[in-house]
């Protein structure tokens, strides 16, 4: 199965934006999930720390967030602003 | 589909071409600016003041309590600071309900030099508060072993706030495009609102990651005081 270059780079594009998507929203999703659970959990143990534990755990989600929008942003990149791609093209027209 | 408005250039006549995420930028600074004057021109100590000042009064002292629940003693050096970080990324996502405006936070320029102004003021909070000696120090804390880690986790700290509050008002826009070519006009509003309270929670993130820095940048050599008052 002979494939020229360019369809090499626009499979291995799609499937790793794909792939990338895939596990960049079950992993952090599993892991805000426990830690609402356990936020949940002391706020009804101790609710007049009220404010400190919705603001950790704000903050917390946050940083759990910013793994999921770094697959989000390469899996954009690979999707749209793709380097190889725009290269092979460029090359392609040109002859 | 674009991935940032520094690709969208409505004025392409000057020299150093002005993108969207420029006009943008400038248009926000002008209405804050403006509208703060406004406000501040006649300040009222009694009780009867205007509701603009109560207005500015509340974002102030909730910032300042904030900024104060985050571990730092004198909130007032560095409201400046961290309240414009707050009032600039809230701005520029609130006011993304005015059509044809991007926020310029969806550019990675705007977001880079965001923390760019965060890895300067860390150093600079930490060595006004510190002293020299005592902040170049905490670099070599608890072994000097450890100098090149902290070094880089400074690095990847400045990285991680740039990419998270790019992404975040990406994703927003782009989610908006993609809905909007699927179905005109009931679920982009959803996502629109969707997108104004993740903007408004990313900019408290940003700034109280940014407090939080601060904080460690300014008492790291203060804690074993307190607990000798303590006990």
């Amino acid at each position: 199965m002979a494939m020229d270059p360019t369809s090499i780079i626009a499979v291995a594009s799609i499937v790793t934006a794909g792939l990338t998507t895939t596990f960049g929203t079950m992993a952090p999703a599993l892991g805000e999930g426990k830690a609402v659970a356990t936020a949940l959990q002391s706020l009804a143990q101790q609710p007049d720390a009220s404010p400190t534990i919705t603001r950790t755990l704000f903050v917390g989600l946050a940083m759990v967030e910013s793994t999921a929008i770094y697959c989000f942003v390469v899996s954009m990149i690979l999707i749209f602003a793709n380097p190889f791609w725009t290269h092979v093209i460029a090359q392609s027209a040109g002859k | 589909m674009r991935l940032s408005p520094d690709e969208a250039i409505p004025w392409p006549n000057t020299l150093p071409k002005l993108n969207a995420t420029i006009l943008c930028t400038w248009a926000l600074m002008l209405v804050l600016i403006v509208g703060s004057w406004l406000i501040t021109r006649r300040l009222s100590r009694g009780l009867k003041r205007s509701r603009w000042q109560n207005l500015l009064e509340i974002i102030i002292t909730g910032i300042e309590q904030q900024i104060e629940e985050v571990g730092l003693r004198q909130p007032r050096r560095y409201l400046p600071f961290l309240g414009t970080l707050f009032l600039f990324i809230a701005a520029a996502s609130l006011a993304t309900m005015i059509p044809g405006y991007e926020p310029p936070t969806g550019s990675l320029s705007t977001t880079t030099a965001l923390s760019l102004c965060v890895l300067v003021a860390v150093p600079f909070f930490g060595i006004t508060g510190q002293g020299v000696g005592s902040y170049m120090s905490s670099y070599v804390k608890p072994t000097f072993i450890m100098l090149p880690f902290n070094i880089i986790s400074e690095i990847s700290r400045t990285l991680a706030l740039a990419v998270r509050l790019f992404g975040n008002m990406m994703s927003g826009g782009m989610i908006i495009a993609i809905l909007l070519t699927i179905t005109p006009f009931f679920f982009p509003v959803i996502m629109t609102a969707m997108g104004l309270l993740t903007g408004i929670v990313q900019a408290y993130i940003f700034s109280i990651l940014a407090g939080v820095y601060i904080a460690a940048a300014t008492t790291a050599s203060k804690p074993k005081a307190e607990t000798a008052v303590a006990a």
